[in-house]
């Protein structure tokens, strides 16, 4: 029924993507079980499961006890038996009571047992900033786990790939933390085709082409990067504009095409700087690249500080300071 | 309640069966056999030899790390043999080396663990010892991380409660494992949907050096059970047939559908926490010393003998081919290579290495 719906819509949300995917995948497989703090009769707070506990029940729509550890640790123990686990941590700021269970569990749990156990399980968890959400709705927290073998790390820029790489997430054969960014959830509508596709987890997607300078970002910063190319495109800067979608394993391949084909780079994550994500992309530049690099990497992202609740649009990167960033290293 | 059946220790088989012994009429418990009974004593005489030739390879400088059981002997293997074997599923921790043996685990799987070999089944050399990865035999992945099994255990509760299939776990801990929130997040979980899950906490009243005192402020771990709606039940866990008796019952509960059970089997810790702990630093030689008056084994044998079901004679055979075991055990997990180099990037995916 559901899917009747869907195959009505040419342009859907992230929200319908997200949810499209869902129910297309607890259609096809019975295995597919979905976890989390007020998915069932609530749909979720940001609705990606509302109606799904009428269509699949409450055996496979679960309503947890507020307990994110218990959430990330049952969910383990069914992908464990054999189930495919999809779990919602409310908010990713939540994350961290369940956080061990996510990197010494679920990561580790195939290495440590030579490839006896598997996890295929997806933590799907809303991220970001820039909704007036304060400290602990607005962050985005990719590198804790991508700094952990074991996990892969999924981050969606738009509804088309939020469906496809939702489902090329839960029929993954490893734990996928997938990361939705929130502030697209409803602002932002793309053609979703009806019908199962997937978007494959490891491939970046070039989302503007150019030949100046290269800006990579991944998440709710594509449209900020989109935004900031426009800007350069008027003074006749052309900047191509990669959107990574996973983290973890990360498309090492278009990197490198798009490095060798404008020499700058510019890397814009959301993160605090320090230890970031974009920080793993410049050094594996600086390592496999430097020959074609005409300037500096330079990195945009937000400051070294907790996320701001006034402050917000001040800590948040915007499209004047990717410009700023771009002409220092195509003036270098 | 025990029955009174009768039992042809004659007809037993001929591995376990004592040399002419006459026919009698003995009381045993519900559910254990002459045979079984015997089969049970056997595993903890091994896991014993196992236990120590662990710490006398360790003191030989010829493996890095050893943790024993010893003193928790009767409640693992009385819990492993109230299950079905082949069809439930353990979720143990670190201490639980009889429960394994009594579970499937072979002495040379056992060896090449604590070698860390690469052919080590249970995590070909990547894990400590006593971690075990047996899905063949039902034995789930441990983690050196208190608790956090705790919570797979209820997950795989709940698949097999999805799937309607009639499989019990059994998800043993310490008693320091109850102050985790993970523990109490597992089980709250698991009494929310009355899962078919066994806790068994295996109090042996110190976690490393703290004592139960600093632990809890409660006498009893099963005491907690009545937070989260299910029986707790505790059992003299160095006593064999008393705890088997509790986890059976236990283990009915969860398979007819009446959901938990928290047994709490007060054990006790003979040796150190692990080889890289004395228990010198935190408790005298005297209470060392007295523990021994409740070692497992020498109580059980008592038992089997009281009752004519062993005599000294197969207790001293029984004995030597458990050392026997052990001691081939050793000499051929010894011989067996470690992991190469190549070996360190498998399995980090299902697809193989990262880069």
């Amino acid at each position: 029924m559901a899917t009747a719906q869907v195959a009505k819509q040419t342009q859907s949300t992230m929200v319908q993507a997200l949810q499209s995917a869902l129910v297309e995948e607890m259609d096809r497989d019975k295995d597919v079980v979905i976890l989390g703090e007020d998915i069932g009769v609530r749909g979720g707070v940001f609705l990606i499961t509302e109606g799904l506990v009428d269509k699949f029940g409450t055996d496979r729509v679960i309503d947890t006890p507020l307990a994110e550890a218990g959430i990330i640790g049952a969910a383990v123990g069914m992908a464990l038996y054999g189930l495919r686990p999809v779990a919602e941590i409310q908010f990713i700021d939540f994350i961290f009571p369940g956080f061990d269970l996510l990197v010494t569990e679920a990561a580790k749990i195939r290495y440590r047992s030579a490839g006896q156990f598997g996890v295929p399980m997806v933590i799907r968890s809303p991220y970001g900033g820039g909704v007036r959400g304060g400290s602990y709705h607005s962050q985005s927290p990719e590198a804790y786990f991508v700094a952990t073998p074991g996990l892969k790390v999924v981050v969606p820029s738009n509804p088309y790939d939020a469906k496809g790489l939702l489902i090329a997430s839960i029929r993954d054969p490893d734990p996928v933390v997938f990361m939705e960014p929130k502030k697209i959830y409803r602002s932002v509508k793309s053609d979703v085709p009806a019908g199962t596709y997937e978007v494959p987890l490891g491939k970046a997607a070039v989302v503007r082409e150019g030949k100046h300078a290269s800006l990579i970002t991944f998440g709710a910063m594509v449209p900020v990067a989109l935004e900031a190319a426009d800007i350069m495109n008027k003074d006749g800067v052309e900047v191509e504009v990669v959107d990574l979608r996973t983290l973890q394993p990360y498309d090492t391949e278009a990197i490198l095409q798009t490095v060798g084909k404008t020499g700058h780079v510019v890397l814009l994550q959301e993160a605090p700087q320090i230890g970031g994500y974009s920080g793993e992309i410049a050094a594996f530049i600086a390592e496999n690249a430097i020959e074609y690099l005409e300037g500096p990497i330079v990195r945009v992202g937000g400051w070294d500080t907790a996320f701001p609740y006034a402050l917000e649009k001040a800590y948040m990167p915007n499209p004047n300071r990717v410009v700023r960033a771009l002409k220092k290293t195509l003036n270098f | 309640m025990p029955a009174l059946e009768e039992e042809s220790l004659a007809n037993a088989s001929n591995d376990l069966s004592m040399k002419s012994e006459p026919k009698i009429r003995v009381s045993l418990p519900e559910g254990l056999s002459a045979e079984t009974l015997r089969e049970m004593y056997g595993r903890m005489v091994l896991t014993r030899l196992c236990d120590d030739r662990a710490f006398a390879l360790n003191r030989q400088g010829k493996i890095p790390f050893a943790a024993t059981c010893q003193g928790h002997e009767a409640a693992q293997v009385a819990a492993a043999y109230a299950l079905k074997r082949g069809t439930d599923w353990v979720v143990p921790y670190y201490r639980d080396t009889a429960l394994a043996l009594a579970y499937g685990v072979t002495p040379r799987e056992q060896l090449m663990c604590l070698f860390a070999r690469k052919d080590d089944i249970f995590s070909s050399g990547r894990q400590f010892p006593n971690h075990y990865s047996v899905p063949d035999r039902k034995i789930a992945s441990i983690s050196s991380i208190i608790a956090a099994h705790v919570t797979h255990g209820v997950g795989m509760a709940l698949a097999f409660a999805m799937r309607k299939e009639p499989i019990v776990t059994l998800i043993t801990f310490g008693e320091g494992s109850t102050s985790e929130g993970e523990w109490h997040e597992a089980m709250n979980f698991a009494g929310i949907h009355q899962l078919p899950v066994v806790f068994m906490c295996e109090n042996n009243e110190f976690a490393i050096s703290v004592p139960q005192k600093l632990q809890m402020a409660v006498a009893n771990v099963a005491d907690r059970a009545a937070a989260y709606g299910f029986p707790g039940v505790i059992c003299d866990g160095t006593d064999v047939v008393a705890t088997y008796s509790v986890v059976r019952e236990a283990v009915e509960r969860a398979r007819s559908g009446d959901g938990p059970t928290l047994v709490e089997a007060k054990v006790y810790r003979a040796m150190s926490h692990t080889s890289d702990d004395n228990q010198l630093t935190y408790r005298t030689q005297d209470e060392v010393d007295a523990l021994k008056a409740r070692d497992p084994i020498p109580r059980f044998e008592a038992w089997l003998k009281d009752r004519g079901l062993l005599d000294d004679a197969t207790i001293k055979q029984m004995k030597q081919q458990a050392q026997a075991e052990v001691d081939e055990a050793t000499d051929w997990a010894e011989a067996q290579p470690p992991p190469t180099e190549a070996d360190l990037y498998t399995h980090v995916y299902a697809s193989g290495p990262l880069s």
